[in-house]
């Protein structure tokens, strides 16, 4: 047990020592981290000696180790364009994208899982049909098209949900939420619609498909046999065996949802930390790029942990070792 | 009549509606089960065996429907029920035990709990009660340590525990009929034993009735008191167990028997039938068999027989109709008997070995990642595969090895071919050493002459290949311009293996398992090969298949000269083929003799217990003794003699100390017992 954690940990921290290796070769080596911060004018004295008070002219191991440090204590470094802390500009975003991509991600699963379910157990009816041509539209249009739609019926025509922005934030402490005013729910609908339709079809697909696929196996077939009633059979040996897989490709599914919230927020300039980070390229604003490129991974990591600890819980044949054969 | 039979199955007729049309896959066909009878149902892959059982449990897949008869158990008609009536008959009235025993459990929840399950769904008992009685069921199918097991997870069970489970919960509410089907086909022979004695043992004493499903003529001739025979979605033929075994009336029952090899006979060859089983789609007219049938005529292939009484069984076959004059029935097993202990080609009285190995080892590692080990502190852990093993097989002979699952059989076969570099020891061809790759690879020449063929046909034939760009890679370089090219080369290999020329065309898929089978051994001979190393080259096959194969295989081995390594789980076959058996248990030769001396005075108790545990149509009726125990894993094996934990002849030498093989009146014996002169003989044979 603890073993098994231990090691999906440690796993876990390779990972990100890879990840900060790359964020910290992009903040290193791409552009000239000096250039930004003085002035056209200073003299090349003045240069080389703040390359040295900032350590630029050490080993470049010796660098990362640091770049490593600072980073576990949330320091990433000053923006080049906004002059400020991009540990701040970071937080003041943040909760713009998690609240975002939560809402969608209770959306994709909430509505993904049961119409992948109802599909699999009803393969014929026509309502069954009907959500897999409509899911079909789902996979199919591409995200900002699906959000231009939106925002033209909705924003346009009916002049009833807002077109961008969040609309009014509350501030509890250092967390801004629109989650407490009319307006900022409004805001909230079309964006995390947007967001979420593309991973509700696909979680749809997926439970449709291994639960089909569990349907078929041989202890489905024999519990049919003994006579258990449809619900054990479905709910109680079906679907249980149907979330093993499927837990571990919706987790992955739901960091691709806040990588995926890039484009969301563009379309409906959402203040989150994807617009932030298209506007960091824009302006070349290295730090910001890759304290973006480290938060992503370590949401992706992070889930992933989760994941393999659900794992560990709900499969006894990682738990539960082969023990005594007799 | 004396009881009303148990079950009643009239007429049944099972169609699936297809985009090409409807299939017939069950036509008209009828039988009963009388209360606490075992009615066996045996026929090829394809006749619709195992689609009558889920019929009869309303289990078709769909678009399977019964489209005409009417099934009646117990006085009431079951066919027609709805959906909710029929689960309430399912297990509690009719048990089903299913073919694999590493699939047939939910493997996310432990064992007790899907009995209890299975016991609430039925009886009126509490949970607790339920429990209870799960547990007695548990220890009634022979669980050592019940109470402690009913919490473990399928995947903890062995493979033969699993079907134990499987057959409590089969068992869990007293149903007066069960359903096997394929029961024991997934189980090594020892196991098998085990499961069919116990089967048997339970039913008789709940009083239920079986139908056994099987292919295995061996299993139903000792267990069965009636015996169906399907051929293509119809019965055949069906009557006691001793006169369909001993004597058919049925061309295809006759031909059948006939193509089974039998430890209790031998043969030069298997009475074949040639062809195989029609496809749905495909299905004769009148008689199905006639395009197959050795003693089809006229009537045969425009008017469908029924069955109708002959002696004490049902035959549909028109030659027992009181108007046919013309023909008179084949006799059983016309096949000629010839002693076989000596090779099958001439020359070859030297001793000198052709293919020779010596303390071969073959270990794999499958320790898990080093921070696993770390933190749990284990250490490695290898699989010790082969571990020590002998082996000298004379040109023209045919050495075959037998063993249980997981003993190493195939990993012999690889390692000598060299798809495997040896842990240890040495492998030598006509005095040239293989031993290691660099030596391989300096004696590329000899190594061709080595080729190998494998049990799935399907797996080991390139799918988009055309079957004549298939067999013609094997062709080396160096022959391929030599007579009139390699399009000439490849017919005659076709041709040698009974296929025609204009096949090489033809993608592997459009073919049958045996036809695949046969390309394959084209394939293997196209390097001109001396040795052929045959890995279960028949096992994935039916027996008629089978005895095609087998027959090739003597047929090739006589006009090439041909040196086989024929690896079978299969005794009977082994026996059938081979001119010298090896007997593996746990990655060594245990014992080896010249095939009749080892089938009649065998010597090693694993070989007795082998011999007393395999079904063989030789021994209808007869009661098998029990075999103890399973084959332990090769990752910890027992210390000194691997078989003492299941040997009755065990003593301390045997736990410490591993036997070395000796030669005792020409079979090579490892075992104490043997060499300490305190084994007992052999029953007389
Ligand atoms: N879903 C299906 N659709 C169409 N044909 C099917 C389907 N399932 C089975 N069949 C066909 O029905 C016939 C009978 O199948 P069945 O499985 O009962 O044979 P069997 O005698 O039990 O064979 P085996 O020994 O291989 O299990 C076969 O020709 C098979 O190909
Ligand atoms: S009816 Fe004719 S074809 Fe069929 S088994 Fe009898 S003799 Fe052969
Ligand atoms: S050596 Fe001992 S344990 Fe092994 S088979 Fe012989 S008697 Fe049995
Ligand atoms: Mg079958």
């Amino acid at each position: 047990m603890i073993s098994y954690i231990l090691a999906r940990v440690l796993q876990s921290l390779v990972v990100m020592l890879c990840v900060a290796a790359i964020s910290f070769s992009l903040f290193t080596y791409v552009g000239d981290p000096i250039a930004n911060l003085v002035g056209i004018q200073s003299s090349d004295e003045k240069r080389e000696e703040l390359r040295e008070s900032l350590g630029l002219n050490d080993p470049a191991p010796v660098q990362f180790v640091r770049f490593v440090g600072r980073a576990v204590q949330l320091e990433f470094g000053i923006s080049y364009q906004q002059k400020r802390k991009v540990a701040s500009i970071i937080a003041e975003r943040l909760p713009a994208t998690l609240e975002l991509s939560i809402l969608s991600a209770l959306i994709a699963l909430g509505i993904g899982i049961p119409a992948g379910i109802f599909t699999a157990l009803n393969r014929e009816s026509w309502f069954s049909h009907l959500i897999l041509s409509g899911s079909l539209v789902g996979v199919s249009l591409p995200t900002f098209l699906i959000g231009i739609l939106l925002i033209f019926i909705f924003s346009v025509q009916f002049q009833l949900l807002p077109s961008f922005g969040r609309g009014e934030v509350v501030q509890l402490g250092f967390w801004s939420t629109g989650l407490l005013t009319a307006s900022g729910l409004k805001a909230l609908i079309m964006p995390a619609i947007t967001l979420a339709l593309f991973q509700m079809t696909l979680i749809m697909r997926l439970v449709r498909s291994e639960m089909l696929e569990v349907l078929r196996a041989d202890y489905i077939k024999f519990a049919r046999a003994r006579g258990l009633s449809n619900r054990t059979v479905h709910f109680g040996y079906a679907l249980m065996n149907t979330l093993v897989p499927v837990i571990t490709i919706t987790g992955l599914q739901l960091g691709s949802i806040i990588a995926f919230a890039i484009i969301t927020e563009t379309v409906f300039q959402w203040p989150g930390v994807g617009l932030m980070f298209i506007q960091a390229i824009n302006e070349v604003d290295i730090p910001v790029m890759s304290t973006y490129l480290l938060l992503i991974a370590s949401f992706f990591v992070i889930i992933n942990l989760v994941v393999d600890l659900l794992y560990y819980f709900v499969d006894p044949r990682l738990r539960v070792g082969r023990g005594v054969r007799a | 009549m004396a009881k009303a039979p148990l079950l009643e199955v009239r007429n049944l007729r099972v169609e699936f509606p297809t985009r090409h049309g409807t299939l017939v896959a069950i036509d008209d066909l009828s039988l009963h089960i009388d209360p606490g009878e075992v009615l066996g149902v045996v026929g090829e892959s394809g006749a619709g065996k195992s689609m009558t059982g889920a019929a009869i449990i309303g289990l078709l897949e769909p678009p399977g429907k019964i489209a005409g008869g009417e099934i009646v158990f117990d006085g009431q008609r079951i066919d027609n029920l709805p959906d909710a009536d029929i689960r309430r008959i399912r297990g509690r009235h009719i048990g089903a035990i299913f073919q694999d025993p590493l699939t047939s459990l939910n493997p996310l929840h432990t064992v007790g709990r899907q009995i209890t399950d299975t016991i609430v769904a039925h009886l009126p008992l509490t949970a607790r009660q339920a429990r209870t009685r799960a547990l007695e069921l548990l220890r009634e199918v022979g669980i050592p340590a019940a109470a402690e097991r009913i919490d473990h997870y399928p995947h903890q069970f062995s493979g033969g525990m699993r079907q134990r489970v499987v057959i409590a919960l089969a068992l869990c509410a007293d149903p007066k009929l069960i359903i096997a089907d394929e029961p024991t086909t997934a189980l090594d022979v020892s196991i098998q034993a085990q499961i069919i004695v116990l089967l048997k043992r339970l039913c008789s004493q709940h009083g239920s009735a079986i139908m056994l499903i099987t292919h295995d003529m061996g299993v139903i001739s000792e267990t069965a008191d009636r015996v169906a025979v399907m051929y293509a979605g119809r019965i055949g033929e069906i009557g006691p167990v001793s006169d369909v075994i001993h004597s058919a009336r049925l061309p295809y029952t006759i031909g059948l028997m006939g193509s089974i090899p039998s430890i209790g006979e031998e043969v030069e060859r298997l009475v074949q039938i040639d062809g195989s089983m029609p496809r749905l789609n495909e299905t004769p007219p009148g008689c199905r068999y006639h395009p197959r049938c050795p003693q089809a005529f006229d009537r045969c292939s425009v008017e469908r027989p029924e069955l109708i009484a002959v002696g004490s069984s049902r035959v549909a076959c028109w030659l027992y109709d009181d108007s046919n004059q013309a023909q008179t029935p084949l006799p059983v097993r016309a096949a000629a008997k010839t002693n076989r202990d000596s090779p099958r080609i001439n020359g070859t009285a030297s001793a000198k070995p052709l293919i020779e190995a010596e303390g071969l080892k073959q270990y794999f590692d499958v320790s898990p990642p080093l921070l696993t080990r770390i933190l749990e502190r284990t250490g490695r852990r290898i699989v010790q595969a082969v571990d020590g093993l002998d082996i000298s097989i004379v040109r023209g002979e045919t050495f075959g090895l037998v063993g249980e699952s997981g003993c190493g059989k195939s990993t012999v076969a690889r390692t000598i071919v060299g798809l495997f570099d040896a842990t240890a020891g040495t492998i030598s061809y006509d005095g040239a050493s293989l031993s290691t790759r660099e030596e391989r690879a300096r004696n590329q020449s000899v190594q061709h002459k080595m080729q190998m063929i494998f049990q799935d046909p399907q797996a080991s034939l390139n799918p988009r290949w055309r079957v004549s760009e298939i067999v013609a890679e094997s062709i080396p370089r160096s022959r391929r311009a030599a007579n009139g090219g390699v399009s000439a080369r490849v017919g005659e290999l076709l041709r040698q293996v009974g296929m025609s020329p204009l096949d090489g065309d033809k993608y592997p898929h459009e073919f049958s398992g045996g036809q695949r089978q046969r390309i394959s051994i084209a394939r293997a001979l196209g390097g001109e090969p001396e040795f052929l190393v045959c890995d279960e080259p028949t096992s994935a096959l039916d027996v008629s298949v089978q005895a095609q194969i087998l027959n090739l295989m003597v047929d090739l081995q006589r006009s090439l000269g041909l040196t086989y390594l024929f690896i079978s789980h299969d005794l009977a076959v082994v026996h059938h083929i081979s001119t010298k058996v090896g007997v593996m248990y746990l990655g060594r030769i245990v014992e080896w003799s010249a095939t009749h001396r080892l089938f009649t005075h065998p010597l090693h108790p694993y070989t007795r217990m082998l011999l007393d545990a395999v079904p063989d149509i030789s021994k209808t009726g007869t009661q098998r003794t029990q075999v103890e125990g399973e084959v332990p894993s090769p990752i910890d094996p027992p210390s000194g003699c691997a078989f003492h934990p299941r040997c009755p002849f065990a003593n301390d030498r045997c736990r410490t100390e591993t036997p070395k093989s000796i030669m005792v009146e020409g079979t090579s014996i490892a075992c104490h017992a043997v060499e300490e002169a305190r084994l007992p003989s052999w029953k007389a044979a």
